[in-house]
């Protein structure tokens, strides 16, 4: 008795429609019981057996990226409150060094061209594809490379990480942020190697590309949007 | 095997509640704060009492009554009852949201009224591991302090500035001398890390923090010697960091404030002695 | 963390295409990747579990040496000069050690016990399984966050040795190294953890090896919090609705929420602690300090309360980190041996809900002596206080699931009774801390440590046992011992209780937490027989946990073979075969019919329903019911879904 166990052979049954509650169920259930195997919504049966299409990649990012909001949501809520404690001859906001602006633009523009690589990838043209997404990832070095020269500028200065709260939350935010830019650059380099890597392409490989396609592309604009967002709370909230 | 879990449930519960009977209680209260806090402890500790008891014996006795009796009958096949849900929801958020109202009456008293404009001032800076209590001395005036000028080496272990002319007659002990029935305000700060000056017997607790100058009042109605105790990890010899507490007599108070630092502190021996600290049991 | 993903993806194409979707990857042959370096989300729940039984023994030690200190202060004990040459010289544990002994017994509890193994764990090990996935959504991700948090274990385990000598080098040193670790007890105040060596002794490198340990920590558990969550939302198999998910499913969802969004908040605060210590920053660090008779001059303007919002808005989630999974496995044990739907499955859900969502707004009320504005003390209370209604809602939920219901006292059910016992003792006495007034004589007292020892401690360790003993059959094909089950549960279930109420009196009577010994204080005298009471039940239970150990490791060699099904249960990981082969179902992803809890379903032939049996109207309206449909569904035709 109850050994329905999974039965090993091939035939599946995955049926689309909804059967009304079961005969067992005594009409006394309140959503746990009854209903057909299609509760929660019809679902694309992509094979896999799934509820759900096939998202992990542009799923995980989301909630990836809710996390790395948490981080800087509390870093955020760091600097306001330590701007408020400090007196006048504490908190010494940093000059914004020239070199900023520069970095700005480049990661905007590496936002566009991100865009250009999926516009290229949807219509399925892979050396456009590949041609824009090289443009990103040396868009996203030179941005980080801007970011260590404006660091450089800030030390001829003589404005170090410790030198008031300011300074060091300059240091400490561009520096996380920086990090993570890494990472999206890493991503950028995962999908251009498996752009040149796998030549042939079914359906199903596509649509994982698509997605991991569409989740790196959330990060980029994310990470993009983030700076602005620091860049504003650096120079505004001062 | 039913029977005896609802038996050992019970039996737990009836020790628990035993052992609050027990004769272990809160120390006398000596302080404004003390009745209604104690009352409203009290009637806190009934409504927690009960609702264990209630939710123990009722655990036990599902088990007991519905335990698998080997019968060919099954178990009632429900799902839930949304008016139940209701009932209990309601009760439950009036019964605990109620507490939390209860509950502030003390804590408004405690912080939003000011002290009384005839309380004694005293300051107080805490250091690892010991209190600093510093008095004004006869010109009823706390001298300044600075950071600079501190040195526990040379006993000056608040940094008080003996240029600053009100500082001449103040004193800086390591017990804390209040007097009895007058508002008492201190201003609390710490040295180095965080510590938490504690009275049990005035039921209150503050934490002195580095960087904050924390203000608490107080009167105490009670003669006698108390302990007042660090409660907040200060580091190695957290355990220790204890001094004692006088509630003085307005006069005798009075006298000893007025003394000159060179004869406080035989004074406040003298008075120590005079009002020794009960022993525990 | 996000490249790991892809790296799958690349790595995950090639088979991809050749098996359409059936295995994602394939059953590893050797023993490296199949036991060490798995991504078989199997064996890193195991993993996890094992990492936890660890920390929980060494986290057990020390409160047994605690206990002893704070009993007996000045008693040499044999072997322990040996033990920690430093810390007890000549075996007598000195104040720091016991200090030491706090902080470490606390982090390794809270972070490498109650986080690890209810989620990392069960969770990893059942959460896939129970909604038809053959795998988490990231298994190379999944594998990554428990070597991570791993390695915080072992940078942990190096702070305590990281002292005395300096530099964690001198531990290979021919010299006595030092065995004292941090001494600023796991919530890690500054400034006493900010300002470096000078605030005590295991402050110096002990201290930054903590913090790194708990970044590490908090890296791990944010790579398993994110996998939690997308293998739920997107990898759950046809027919398993939100609302049939089991409330495992739902508890371990809401828990990775929590972490997912609590932890990063611990991690920032981290960063910037490490820098106040290490770069000299000044965040935590206010100006004017003397420490050790020695003005610091290089930090100005920080506040230490800054941290402790940062910390606790991580730190009040994390009890119900803590707490949560242990739920929703209680629900789904009592509802097993109760023989009885859940009652109020969707008030469960919604409870679970409430609790996460609150868990966010009551981190203040550890903070009320702390000097925050006394504004926000009132607005904590009254939302701390809230935050017992849903907790009140579960309570009357499990007692409605077991009333009129066909209880079998198994040893999984004995724990997961004990479970609501030790809720409601520890989670009642929250309606005392909560209140701003009644926690100034409270505050930093034993009770507090009662309280929460009880809730979130002692009642989620009776969930994992519960967990463990409940899921053991499936997870090793082995049935535990119930002679040894039954009385590890009698001896730990009453020497908690001894334990833990009279902690509550000498809470009363005003006993502070952190003291490494009572004998300063006359207020304090007349506890002297609670304390060795407690001491000796301490004793007693921690020595009784040895049968736990025993049993668990004997029944996985020598344990009685366990069928497919042992329990009679009607979940999916009960309808695969004990223990599971490699991608759980063979390939052939389930089919969910129906709730995860038919029990006792009237007219139907067994007293459960599997969430896999078909509904007897599809199954060509059979009139015998369910086992005609079995036999249907093995051939798979006839019924498509379409009404008859």
């Amino acid at each position: 008795m109850g050994t329905t166990v999974i039965s090993t052979e091939k035939t599946v049954t995955r049926p689309k429609g909804i059967a009304k509650g079961g005969r067992f169920n005594g009409g006394r259930t309140r959503g746990t019981g009854g209903r057909g195997p299609g509760g929660g919504g019809g679902g694309g049966d992509d094979g896999s057996g799934h509820l759900t299409p096939d998202h992990r990649y542009k799923i995980g990012m989301w909630v990836a990226l809710a996390s790395i909001m948490m981080l800087f949501t509390a870093l955020t809520s760091a600097y306001i409150v330590r701007s408020r404690l400090g007196t006048a001859s504490d908190w010494q906001p940093v000059p914004i060094p020239r070199m900023i602006w520069l970095s700005t633009s480049l990661i905007i523009l590496s936002s566009a061209t991100f865009e250009a690589a999926r516009r290229f990838i949807k219509r399925g043209d892979d050396r456009g594809y590949r041609r824009w997404l090289m443009a990103t990832v040396a868009l996203g070095l030179a941005f980080l490379a801007t970011q260590l020269l404006a660091w450089r500028e800030l030390v001829a200065q003589g404005i170090y990480l410790a030198s008031n709260p300011h300074s060091s939350f300059f240091y400490l935010l561009t520096g996380v942020h920086g990090l993570h830019l890494l990472g999206g650059i890493l991503m950028l380099g995962l999908l251009l190697a498996r752009a040149w890597g796998s030549r042939r392409r079914d359906e199903r490989t596509s649509a994982r590309q698509r997605d991991s396609v569409e989740a790196v592309a959330l990060y980029w604009h994310f990470m993009d949007g983030l700076w602005i967002y620091l860049f504003l709370l650096l120079f505004l909230w001062r | 095997m039913g029977r005896a879990l609802a038996l050992l449930i019970w039996l737990l519960t009836i020790g628990s509640v035993a052992l609050f009977f027990a004769g272990w209680w809160f120390p006398p209260s000596i302080s404004e704060y003390g009745p209604s806090i104690d009352s409203q402890f009290l009637i806190t500790i009934i409504v927690v009492g009960l609702a264990f008891t209630a939710a123990q014996v009722g655990l036990g006795y599902t088990l007991w009554r519905y335990r698998d009796n080997k019968s060919v009958e099954r178990a009632t096949y429900s799902h839930g009852n949304n008016r139940l849900e209701i009932v209990w929801t309601v009760i439950t958020a009036i019964i605990f949201i109620g507490l939390g109202v209860m509950g502030q009456r003390v804590w408004a008293r405690l912080h939003f009224q000011s002290a009384p404009a005839n309380a004694f001032h005293i300051e107080v800076v805490a250091q690892q591991f010991q209190w600093n209590f510093h008095y004004p001395g006869a010109d009823n005036k706390l001298g300044s302090t600075k950071p600079e000028l501190i040195s526990d080496s040379s006993l000056n272990f608040i940094g008080l500035d003996d240029k600053d002319p009100n500082s001449t007659d103040d004193s800086v002990v390591s017990t804390l001398i209040v007097p009895l029935n007058r508002p008492v305000e201190l201003t609390m700060r710490s040295k180095d890390v965080t510590h938490d000056l504690w009275v049990p017997q005035l039921r209150i607790k503050q934490d002195v923090v580095p960087g904050m100058n924390i203000k608490l009042h107080f009167t105490a109605n009670q003669v006698g010697q108390y302990e007042v105790a660090c409660a907040e990890l200060c580091g190695q010899l957290h355990y220790k960091m204890r001094a004692n507490m006088l509630v003085l007599p307005e006069n005798e108070h009075a006298e000893l404030m007025a003394m000159p630092q060179a004869k406080f502190q035989s004074r406040m021996n003298e008075l120590l002695k005079k009002y020794p600290l009960p022993p525990g049991k | 963390m996000a490249e790991a993903e892809t790296t799958h993806g690349v790595q995950g194409e090639a088979h991809d295409e050749a098996h359409a979707g059936v295995h994602r990857h394939p059953a590893p042959t050797n023993f490296i990747r199949k036991y060490i370096f798995s991504i078989d989300h199997k064996v890193i729940g195991i993993q996890y579990i094992l990492l936890a039984l660890v920390s929980v023994f060494v986290g057990m030690f020390l409160s047994v040496l605690m206990r002893l200190r704070l009993t007996w202060s000045e008693q040499a004990w044999p072997g322990l000069a040996t033990l920690f040459p430093l810390g007890a010289k000549g075996g007598v544990m000195l104040p720091e050690f016991y200090l030491s002994l706090v902080t470490m017994h606390g982090t390794m509890m809270v972070f490498f016990v109650l986080t690890t193994a209810p989620q990392g764990g069960f969770g990893n090990y059942f959460l896939p399984i129970q909604i038809g996935a053959d795998d988490m959504a990231f298994p190379n991700l999944n594998m990554m966050s428990f070597w991570v948090t791993l390695l915080g274990f072992l940078v942990l385990v190096l702070a305590i040795f990281a002292e005395g000598t300096g530099t964690v080098a001198g531990w290979f040193s021919a010299k006595p190294s030092g065995t004292i670790g941090p001494i600023g007890g796991w919530t890690s105040y500054p400034t006493l953890s900010a300002i470096g060596a000078r605030a005590g002794p295991g402050q110096g490198m002990g201290q930054n090896l903590w913090i790194i340990s708990i970044a590490i920590f908090c890296v791990g558990s944010l790579l398993g919090a994110l996998n939690f969550i997308t293998t739920l939302i997107n990898m759950r198999c046809r027919g398993m609705s939100l609302m049939r998910m089991p409330l495992t499913c739902w508890a371990w969802f809401t828990t990775a929420v929590l972490a997912l969004l609590a932890f990063p908040v611990l991690l920032g605060g981290g960063i910037l602690l490490l820098l106040d210590r290490v770069a000299e920053t000044s965040f935590f660090i206010p100006g004017g300090l003397v420490v050790s008779d020695t003005l610091l001059t290089n930090h100005k303007g920080g506040s230490p309360i800054l941290w402790q919002h940062l910390f606790w808005f991580f730190g009040h989630p994390e009890v119900y980190i803590a707490i949560l999974p242990g739920m929703g496995a209680t629900s789904h044990i009592l509802a097993t041996f109760a023989r009885k739907p859940v009652f109020g499955y969707r008030a469960m859900v919604f409870a679970m809900f409430g609790i996460g969502l609150l868990g966010f707004f009551v981190w203040g009320h550890h903070m009320f002596m702390s000097g925050m504005s006394p504004y926000s003390g009132m607005a904590f209370s009254i939302l701390t206080l809230s935050i017992g209604v849903p907790s009140a809602i579960k309570t009357f939920n499990w007692l409605g699931t077991m009333w009129g219901g066909k209880i079998r006292f198994v040893s999984p059910m004995l724990y997961a009774i004990g479970f609501v016992s030790l809720f409601v003792a520890g989670g009642i006495t929250g309606l005392v801390l909560g209140q701003t007034s009644l926690d100034l004589p409270m505050h930093d007292t034993y009770f507090v440590l009662a309280h929460f020892h009880l809730v979130m401690g002692v009642a989620a360790i009776f969930g994992m046992f519960a967990g463990i003993s409940f899921w053991f059959p499936k997870m090793f094909g082995r049935m535990m011992s119930e002679r040894l089950g039954k009385l590890h549960f009698w001896i730990t279930f009453t020497g908690v209780y001894c334990i833990f109420v009279p902690m509550h009196i000498m809470g009363i009577v005003g006993m502070p937490r952190r003291y490494a010994q009572f004998t300063e204080y006359e207020f304090l005298k007349s506890l002297h027989p609670l304390v060795v009471f407690v001491t000796i039940a301490v004793i007693v239970t921690a020595i009784t946990q040895l049968v736990f150990l025993f049993n668990f490791i004997w029944s996985m060699f020598k344990g009685e073979k366990a069928g497919d099904n042992p329990w009679e249960a009607t979940s999916l990981e009960w309808a695969i075969p004990s223990p599971p082969p490699h991608d759980n179902f063979a390939g052939i992803p389930p089919v969910v019919y129906r709730g995860p809890y038919e029990y006792s379903v009237p007219g139907a032939p067994d007293d459960f329903i599997m969430q896999t049996e078909p509904d007897p109207t599809e199954a060509g309206g059979s009139a015998h019911g369910a086992r005609d449909s079995v036999a249907g569904r093995g051939t798979g035709n006839g019924h498509n879904g379409h009404k008859h």
